[in-house]
């Protein structure tokens, strides 16, 4: 296959694998009638039509439409965040610098592909910087939570979800035009895993594997949705600069991160006492309920491959 | 509606206002389609009512208005024009030395007329740590005065947390608009009776609220 075919090769594969679960889903409810389950999973099917759709289009326009459609998922993210979070008048600087100067500035550094700086723009500059702009309003009412929560926010929403689109700038020899393809590669394997696991643990799912935090994981789901996305992470080993042994590693590395990711954001979510970030995606939740997973795996991804693959 | 420059505010400004709040509208209740509607809800800010109106489906927005301080819209060019002809407010003199005849009186023509109003029954925006003021009366006089129309009671969530007061720039935080089941005035019911009741309809529409 021509380098040029390969992208279109792709996303043609992705939509055939759309187009049998909404069959599966419109078989589904001729047999069973309108469950819950089935119109949720239908829901889901819809929105991952409208998400792959967004996706080939930021393929489409380039390496440009993809920052901005990360630059955008961040917002959506950001916002979530920020909308769970009990923040104070005194605060509105720091929002605002949070929203309008950091968020834009971390992607136009990774779109001048600066990894000096973008790299350690938000957990060195705007850690010291944004605590300033908060004190200076003068309100010290929970100041260390609250400035704690911001940067955690910025941290989740802006610095690790910028590292999808950093795989754009890494210096790979001999994959020179084909670093779409490697987005393509984390974002695929990640979701896959995700879908995965819901449906192995629909499947089989018996015991638990963490019920303080998240009601609907099983070891069974986790354990089929983690083997199966790390074969298909081998089977993709095309799309990548990796051999297929190492594409199903970093599969593996991918998809664990973002299942403790998973976790952890689950954690949050029932500390503020909800169930969903948000209602962006239906069927799905928020922006942050379809990006906890990736945003685990990315910085993680980003940095082996920078470690291993690049001059 | 044949007026350009507004329908092009219009959409900038419902389309300003999704971009920032993401806002959403959710009916706790099913509501007669064609009677007007008196939509009474929560004030905390100048952009509560752009609110209301944008989650409003787009033929049920068509006829609604909603209910604003003359004293505010008709100062300067800017505000006439968003007042007037963009959102084509129902405006309402709130100093009372100043206006003539029944306060009330626009607002009884516009429902007479089938359109439906946005009001506000705390008279003023709400600068306090109390999640709602007082309700003034005008609420009470106006729906027992029209029985054809249906008081709905709303909950905005948030839009105080995006723009509080003197602060120029917007946090983009995701709001809610909520509609409650609607509200009639009981037969011989007093105005201390239905406002409470119209209180607690409204502070059972936010979120937290223990219904």
């Amino acid at each position: 296959m021509t380098p040029s075919m390969e992208a279109p090769a792709l996303f043609a594969g992705i939509a055939a694998v759309l187009a049998a679960a909404t069959l599966a889903g419109w078989l589904l409810r001729r047999r069973f009638g309108r469950t819950a389950t089935i119109e949720n999973l239908e829901a889901r099917v819809r929105a991952w039509w409208v998400m792959v759709g967004l996706l080939a289009l930021a393929f489409l326009l380039g390496h440009g439409g993809v920052i901005v459609l990360f630059a955008l998922a961040s917002f959506a993210a950001l916002r979530e965040f920020v909308t769970l979070t009990p923040t104070r008048r005194g605060d509105h600087w720091a929002l605002a610098a949070a929203f309008f100067l950091v968020l834009p500035a971390q992607y136009w550094l990774v779109g001048i592909a600066w990894y000096g700086l973008y790299s350690i723009f938000i957990p060195v500059y705007v850690f010291l910087l944004l605590p300033v702009a908060a004190a200076l309003r003068g309100d010290t009412t929970r100041f260390m939570a609250r400035v704690a929560e911001l940067q955690w926010g910025l941290m989740i929403c802006v610095f690790c979800v910028s590292h999808v689109p950093a795989l754009l700038t890494l210096p790979i020899p001999g994959f020179a035009g084909r670093h779409l393809l490697l987005v393509a590669f984390l974002v695929l394997v990640v979701q896959a895993s995700d879908v995965l696991q819901y449906v192995w643990g629909k499947l089989l799912g018996r015991r638990r594997i963490a019920p303080a935090l998240s009601p609907s994981k099983t070891v069974e789901g986790f354990l089929g949705g983690i083997a199966s996305a790390t074969l298909l992470g081998a089977a993709m080993w095309w799309m990548t600069p990796f051999a297929p042994w190492q594409a199903a590693l970093m599969a593996l590395v991918a998809t664990l991160m973002g299942f403790l990711g998973g976790l952890v954001m689950s954690a949050i979510k029932r500390d503020r006492g909800v169930k969903d970030w948000g209602r962006m995606i239906e069927g799905h939740g928020g922006m942050l309920d379809r990006l906890d997973s990736v945003i685990f795996a990315a910085p993680v991804f980003f940095h082996l491959t920078r470690y291993w693959w690049t001059v | 509606m044949s007026d350009p420059a507004a329908a092009i505010a219009r959409i900038l400004t419902t389309g300003a206002a999704r971009a920032i709040t993401g806002v959403r509208g959710e009916w706790r209740a099913e509501i007669a389609a064609d009677a007007p509607r008196i939509y009474f809800a929560n004030h905390a800010s100048h952009g509560d009512f752009l609110l209301v109106w944008t989650v409003l489906p787009r033929h049920l927005r068509r006829r609604t208005r909603p209910v604003a301080g003359a004293d505010y819209w008709e100062d300067g060019a800017v505000r006439r024009f968003f007042g007037r002809r963009v959102f084509d407010a129902v405006l309402v003199d709130r100093r009372p030395d100043r206006r003539s005849g029944d306060p009330l009186a626009p607002l009884a023509a516009a429902l007479d007329a089938g359109q439906s109003l946005i009001l506000f029954p705390e008279g003023t925006r709400n600068r306090t740590e109390e999640r709602l003021l007082p309700l003034k009366s005008g609420l009470y006089h106006l729906t027992r005065a029209h029985p054809q129309a249906v008081p709905v009671p709303v909950w905005i969530e948030n839009l105080n947390r995006v723009m509080p007061k003197g602060e120029m720039v917007p946090i983009p935080l995701l709001c809610t608009v909520t509609f409650g089941a609607p509200l009639p005035v009981g037969a011989g019911e007093d105005k201390a009776s239905y406002l409470d009741r119209a209180r607690r309809a409204m502070l059972a529409l936010a979120p937290g609220a223990t219904a």
